[in-house]
């Protein structure tokens, strides 16, 4: 039940994650980009991870992709206005791309497939082990994370405000 | 066990939508009654013995409407705007605790659709899905006005989440859990959040204002500058569903302030009142109290409406960014010294 | 402002106070169509074409008022008595066909104080609505008073 849940689920996202890169219109490549990560927050779950799941639901979909369809709607870009791509971009594409599938598929070779991961405690996903965790064994990177955090936020205060001394 | 258990979810979850869509249809009527009285007047009156059946003539009026679909729009996304605002506004009541657990026929029957351990995060994060369906279907309508209310829904939400949030993470340190059942459990009797959290109590009633789009904080549908705002192009039930979304939510946030700050189904002398109505009414009469709490904070939102003018959006954006955030910076502050000062002694 | 008006709460809490005194104060409304406002004495509604004691029509097609109209919205058709219509017309001469176009009557009340026989008063009802303009020019049928019973 929960294999075959697992591989809908999964069909799901690959499936929605193609139809962000393929959908012409951006505004519907979001929309496609937030479904993809709903099956994500369904993965999350599946694996006992609720406090991620929850988190991932309202950081990237909740308030992440707002701004990203927020952006998106206040360019209003459209069909029509994505301007004329010369064939030799397509070809460089192309090019690029077929590197990057070279390199995956390669990658999943080398990797040979693992044994299914079994996890230790089966609530290590939920908030309180989680915190625990954070808290003691990864307290130097969490808090690191939460300078670079205050850094974007105050970079980004300075980036708006207006020059006083121009005015 | 696995069917009982099916059943057992599904009626509860059967009946708890049946309550929600009938408390919002009557909603509507208690808005223009509400709305009548606080101006001298007296609302409608002409369908049915005081207007009773004046949701039922309104329903029915939207359904027989035309249903217009804008030429230029697109068809898909213009249907999806209102049913995903129908579906968020929906499910946000999933994780509300209705009462303790009813003893029916031996078993206990949980009065909850589901003690997730993240409950506030989940009702969070259900909120901000929301706005979704108002920026689709003002996007969608394409039309300028529409994307205007669509665009200030989304700003507005995002900004009042983050208080929203701060608000929540202070009454988290005071509870220690994040599961809406323990919270509810823990406030027993008249041990209510809100002695604990008053000025948390307070940013949330205001975001909680700002995220349900109402009064003073109804931008979006601003209809002295955006013509009708992002459902400026929909008619009939699509319409409909967009303000039936909005008193859901109104319904749904009243549930979720009541059970986080007011106890939800806890009220003084509950024990003697269980020890008297047995294990199966017991239980009840909390839920009716957590509705009578619902109706309570459904007249304030009514009653803030017909009072406080709305906004202007600059003031909107400074009352957010500028004084409900560093209060809720504050409050979580004070509230950490506080729980380190008790912890000490 | 001070920093307790700087609040705002407390300005909103008066307000939300005054508000609902208001729910309990007497409520404004009149039920139209069973209870109806009463109208000021010197109120002037639609016209109607008065008959004297004996149940005769007074006017006698002079044209004053049709004169003193200053939107132009009285017109009518005059005609001389028959012999045995003396019960039906009081002089010589009638209104064959008296007209007031009510779209263009501004209710001023000159064809009121013109009338020389008080033949005609605005003491009627408010004209109501309808959907064709036709329907708005008003003929005797609808402006002259129902005969008195006479009893």
């Amino acid at each position: 039940m929960s294999i075959s849940l697992f591989y809908l689920v999964a069909l799901l996202s690959i499936f929605f994650a193609l139809m962000v890169i393929f959908s012409k219109n951006p505004v519907h490549s979001v929309l496609y980009l937030i479904v993809t990560f709903f099956t994500f927050t369904i993965h999350y779950i599946l694996l006992n991870a609720q406090f991620l799941a929850i988190v991932n639901f309202i950081v990237y979909m909740g308030a992440i992709m707002v701004l990203f369809l927020f952006v998106l709607m206040l360019l209003n870009l459209n069909e029509s206005s994505t301007e004329y791509r010369s064939n030799i971009m397509k070809m460089v594409g192309l090019i690029a791309g077929m590197c990057l599938v070279i390199t995956l598929v390669g990658s999943v070779k080398a990797l040979n497939a693992s044994d299914p991961l079994v996890l230790q405690t089966q609530d290590l996903g939920l908030v309180k082990n989680l915190g625990k965790v954070l808290f003691s064994k990864f307290l130097l990177p969490f808090e690191i994370s939460s300078i670079l955090l205050l850094s974007a936020m105050v970079g980004a205060v300075l980036l708006a405000k207006k020059d006083i001394k121009q005015v | 066990m696995e069917l009982a258990f099916i059943i057992e979810k599904f009626i509860l979850i059967t009946v708890i939508f049946l309550i929600t869509l009938t408390i919002a249809a009557y909603s509507t009527l208690a808005e223009r009654k509400i709305a009548g009285f606080l101006q001298d007047r007296v609302g409608p009156n002409r369908a049915g013995p005081g207007g009773m059946f004046q949701p039922l003539a309104d329903g029915l009026k939207m359904f027989f409407k035309e249903e217009i679909i804008p030429a230029e729009s697109s068809t898909t996304l213009f249907i999806l705007g209102p049913s995903l605002a129908l579906l968020t506004a929906l499910i946000g009541s999933a994780v509300i605790p209705w009462g303790e657990s009813v003893q029916i026929a031996g078993t206990l029957v949980s009065l909850q659709v589901t003690d997730i351990n993240v409950g506030i995060l989940y009702i969070f994060g259900v909120v901000s899905l929301g706005v979704y369906g108002i920026m689709i279907g003002g996007w969608a309508s394409n039309n300028k006005f529409s994307l205007m209310g669509a665009i200030r829904a989304a700003s507005q939400s995002i900004s009042y989440e983050i208080p929203m949030g701060l608000s929540i993470i202070a009454l988290l340190m005071t509870t220690n859990t994040l599961s809406m059942k323990e919270i509810a459990e823990q406030q027993h009797g008249i041990n209510w959040n809100i002695f604990y959290q008053p000025l948390g109590f307070l940013i949330f009633l205001v975001c909680s204002f700002a995220e349900t789009n109402r009064t003073p904080f109804d931008l979006p549908e601003c209809e002295t500058e955006l013509v009708g705002g992002y459902h400026t192009e929909y008619s009939g039930f699509k319409m409909g569903a967009f303000m039936f979304s909005e008193y859901i939510n109104m319904f749904v946030s009243s549930a979720v302030m009541s059970t986080l700050y007011f106890g939800g189904y806890n009220y003084p002398g509950m024990d003697w009142v269980n020890s008297m109505a047995g294990p199966l009414f017991g239980p009840l009469v909390g839920m009716a109290v957590l509705i009578l709490k619902i109706f309570a904070f459904i007249f304030f939102f009514m009653w803030v409406r017909w009072t406080v003018p709305r906004f202007r959006y600059d003031q909107l954006m400074n009352l957010g960014w500028k004084v409900l955030i560093p209060l809720a910076i504050a409050n979580i502050v004070i509230t950490g010294i506080v729980i380190t000062i008790i912890d000490k002694l | 402002m001070n920093f307790w008006e700087r609040l705002y709460l407390p300005a909103i809490f008066q307000g939300m106070g005054i508000t609902f005194r208001h729910m309990f104060k007497k409520k404004e409304t009149v039920f139209y169509p069973e209870v109806q406002r009463e109208f000021s004495e010197n109120w002037r509604g639609m016209h109607s074409l008065k008959r004297d004691e004996q149940g005769r029509e007074r006017c006698t097609a002079c044209g004053l008022c049709a004169l003193s109209c200053p939107a132009e919205a009285i017109t009518m058709i005059a005609a001389e008595r028959q012999k045995g219509e003396e019960q039906l017309y009081r002089e010589e001469k009638y209104a064959a066909v008296y007209e007031i176009n009510m779209l263009r009557c501004i209710f001023c009340g000159l064809c009121e104080e013109a009338c020389p026989k008080e033949a005609i008063y605005l003491d009627g009802p408010i004209v109501p609505a309808d959907y064709l303009r036709k329907d708005f020019i008003y003929g005797k049928d609808k402006l002259v008073e129902e005969p008195m019973k006479l009893s």
